[in-house]
């Protein structure tokens, strides 16, 4: 139980911590960014959106830093997070909800999809070393790994959707169409996503499957494994059962940092394409000074990428017993 | 290797000479690049761009920045890659790029690398509430998603300059090469050479700096050359979205002003693919070396030859 209670902990301390940041950022960084952008838009936006932006910012405002600070805790938690202004009138959270759903749909399955991936080849390619396939493919996925995502994403877009034109050339689905629940459009966000879905695939399961199979080496020499030889059960299982279930526990905490990294690459991958996700609006928002917006999207990833490490960690006390025994 | 046209006896002399003059680190380090592949070709590669980024004047002979050329002429014997849609002479561009895009890699992962040592030693080697103090803020800088956290950054602090763009690097990209140091520090904190070094009356920094600092040299440069793999992608990253100094040369800036003109859609691919091509062969260099060092410091991971044949 004292394991689920640090977690739980650390989950809040990270978000205070990232909510600290957004506060202090502004405010820290020399002639107050957030003063010059308030002067862009005086008199393109109404008053009380201005004056709500202020208090946010610490602009033209008489309270204390601590005031300010207590006021804008209090604002982010009860989900007043501002008007954005890159689509004025509407509210920050508005603007984000719309956007959340494409790129929990895009990166999220995509991410499941190349841990799952990459745990099995790695298990496979460590139990069978020195085979064809474990030769091969640690050198392929180490070069793969060191691509900038985007970089990728360039490629692709311009082999498949330019030269080719089997792909359409970005954005989440086509302007002739309207949004419901018809194959047809089913159909067109799926053939939107194909690319930058492959994208992210390839360059993010090359990490996952070098570290399972080093894993996996080392946990082929422990005692049980050996004693699971001896006792005559099938090779599937042992690899499986005694040595990949063991072997996956460090890729479990990996988990964590790693998505960190496959949402930075995968913010480019939607820039590259125009996906209408969060990426691609935290971009928008840089461009058009709308930091309310920008500090929201920083906000919701973050959130995002701790829940996953939440669940993550709450599979470990599924998978390792030793967290649980911790008293 | 040429040494086999001499004695044995010979041979071992001058190693042994070797081994006296630099303690066999070189020559040992020499011996283990050679005999690995990846790592060969990992510092060939990076001893090429490092000679483009010194003498880039010996390679390209046009000035990068000068706008004097037709635009979007197509390859040839004067522009070996054309010319962009400025007129600017895209092989010298890319030639030149290289300096900054090596240097500002490099001094990130250095800087990033002195961070996680101080951070990750004193971490470990403090213990208490130091210890706990700085593992917390470790881990939190490990979930929190370093690219949205550096996209925040440099947005407020818009065409802030090189300077800025490395501090940001370093303030994101510390925190791993922290935990893994002080793991490997919390293993070492009561053998005996430090105990005795202890007893000897040593200072705590002396302690630190050369009992500790030297038996975890082989860990360091592992996360020196991830650092740096990150920074080089990661300032890549940067300068694409137009967050670095768009008028400076750099291979994240090339493809910026490749993607501003839609250079993929109007006929000159090659604006955009050759630096990414160069940012990936940069960044190859450093995951083959990283690659390469972790087989070299456990032996296990080591490629198995087949026994047949």
């Amino acid at each position: 139980m004292r394991y689920v209670t640090r977690r739980l902990g650390f989950f809040i301390v990270t978000l205070w911590a990232c909510l600290t940041i957004n506060f202090v950022l502004p405010r820290l960084m020399p002639g107050n960014p957030a003063e010059a952008m308030m002067a862009r838009y005086k008199g393109r936006i109404n008053g009380s959106a201005l004056k709500a932006l202020e208090i946010a910012f610490g602009v033209n405002s008489s309270q204390s830093s601590v005031h300010q600070y207590f006021t804008y805790l209090g604002d982010m938690l009860t989900g007043h997070f501002g008007t954005s202004l890159t689509f004025f009138p509407d509210p920050v959270s508005q603007v984000v909800f719309a956007a959340l759903p494409w790129t929990l749909g895009l990166v999220g399955l995509t991410t499941v999809l190349a841990f799952a991936a990459g745990t099995i080849v790695g298990i496979v390619a460590g139990w069978r070393r020195g085979s064809a396939l474990d030769s091969v493919m640690p050198p392929i996925f180490v070069i793969i790994s060191a691509f900038p995502y985007f970089f990728l994403a360039l490629m692709a877009l311009l082999l498949f959707s330019v030269t080719l034109g089997w792909f359409p050339q970005g954005f989440g689905y086509s302007n002739t169409d309207t949004a419901g629940w018809s194959w047809h459009f089913i159909g067109d966000v799926l053939s939107h996503a194909f690319l930058p879905a492959m994208v992210i695939l390839i360059t993010s399961i090359g990490g996952w499957v070098l570290t399972m199979r080093n894993n996996m080496i080392s946990t082929l020499s422990e005692d049980y494994v050996r004693m699971a030889r001896a006792k005559g059960l099938s090779p599937l299982r042992i690899m499986f059962a005694y040595a990949g279930r063991n072997a996956v526990l460090p890729n479990l905490t990996g988990f964590a940092m790693s998505l960190g990294f496959v949402v930075s690459g995968a913010i480019l991958v939607e820039y590259v394409f125009s996906y209408p996700g969060v990426g691609y609006m935290l971009l928008q928002a840089v461009e058009n000074e709308d930091f309310a917006l920008m500090q929201t999207l920083f906000l919701f990833i973050t959130v995002c990428v701790l829940t996953a490490v939440l669940l993550m960690d709450f599979a470990t006390i599924l998978l390792d017993p030793r967290t649980r025994t911790q008293a | 290797m040429a040494t086999t046209t001499l004695p044995s006896g010979q041979v071992s002399g001058i190693r042994s000479y070797w081994a006296r003059f630099r303690g066999g680190a070189v020559w040992g380090l020499l011996r283990a690049i050679v005999s690995n592949r990846k790592a060969t070709a990992g510092v060939v590669i990076l001893a090429i761009f490092c000679f483009l980024a010194a003498f880039p004047g010996l390679i390209a002979h046009d000035n990068p920045q000068a706008e004097i050329y037709n635009p979007g002429l197509a390859p040839s014997a004067a522009h070996w890659l054309g010319t962009n849609a400025y007129g600017q002479d895209l092989f010298a561009q890319l030639i030149y790029s290289t300096r900054q895009s090596l240097f500002l890699a490099v001094a990130a992962g250095a800087l990033a690398t002195l961070l996680s040592v101080i951070v990750g030693v004193t971490s470990a080697y403090m213990g208490g509430f130091t210890d706990d103090f700085l593992s917390l803020i470790t881990d939190i800088f490990l979930v929190i998603p370093a690219f949205p956290l550096i996209v925040v950054i440099a947005a407020y602090s818009k065409n802030g300059g090189d300077t800025i763009l490395i501090a940001v690097l370093v303030v994101t990209g510390w925190s791993y090469g922290a935990r893994q140091l002080r793991v490997q520090a919390l293993s070492l904190r009561n053998r005996d050479f430090l105990v005795a070094a202890k007893l000897r009356g040593e200072r705590r920094w002396r302690v630190i700096v050369s009992e500790i600092l030297p038996t975890m040299t082989s860990l360091i440069v592992a996360i020196f050359l991830g650092t740096t793999l990150y920074a080089i992608v990661a300032a890549a990253g940067l300068q694409f979205i137009g967050l670095g100094n768009p008028n400076t040369l750099s291979w994240g800036t090339m493809l910026y002003w490749a993607q501003n003109n839609e250079a993929l859609q109007s006929g000159s691919p090659l604006w955009a693919i050759m630096p990414g091509i160069c940012i990936a062969l940069l960044g190859a260099a450093f995951a083959l070396l990283n690659y390469a060092f972790d087989e070299v410091s456990n032996p296990a991971l080591r490629p198995v030859r087949r026994r047949r044949r």
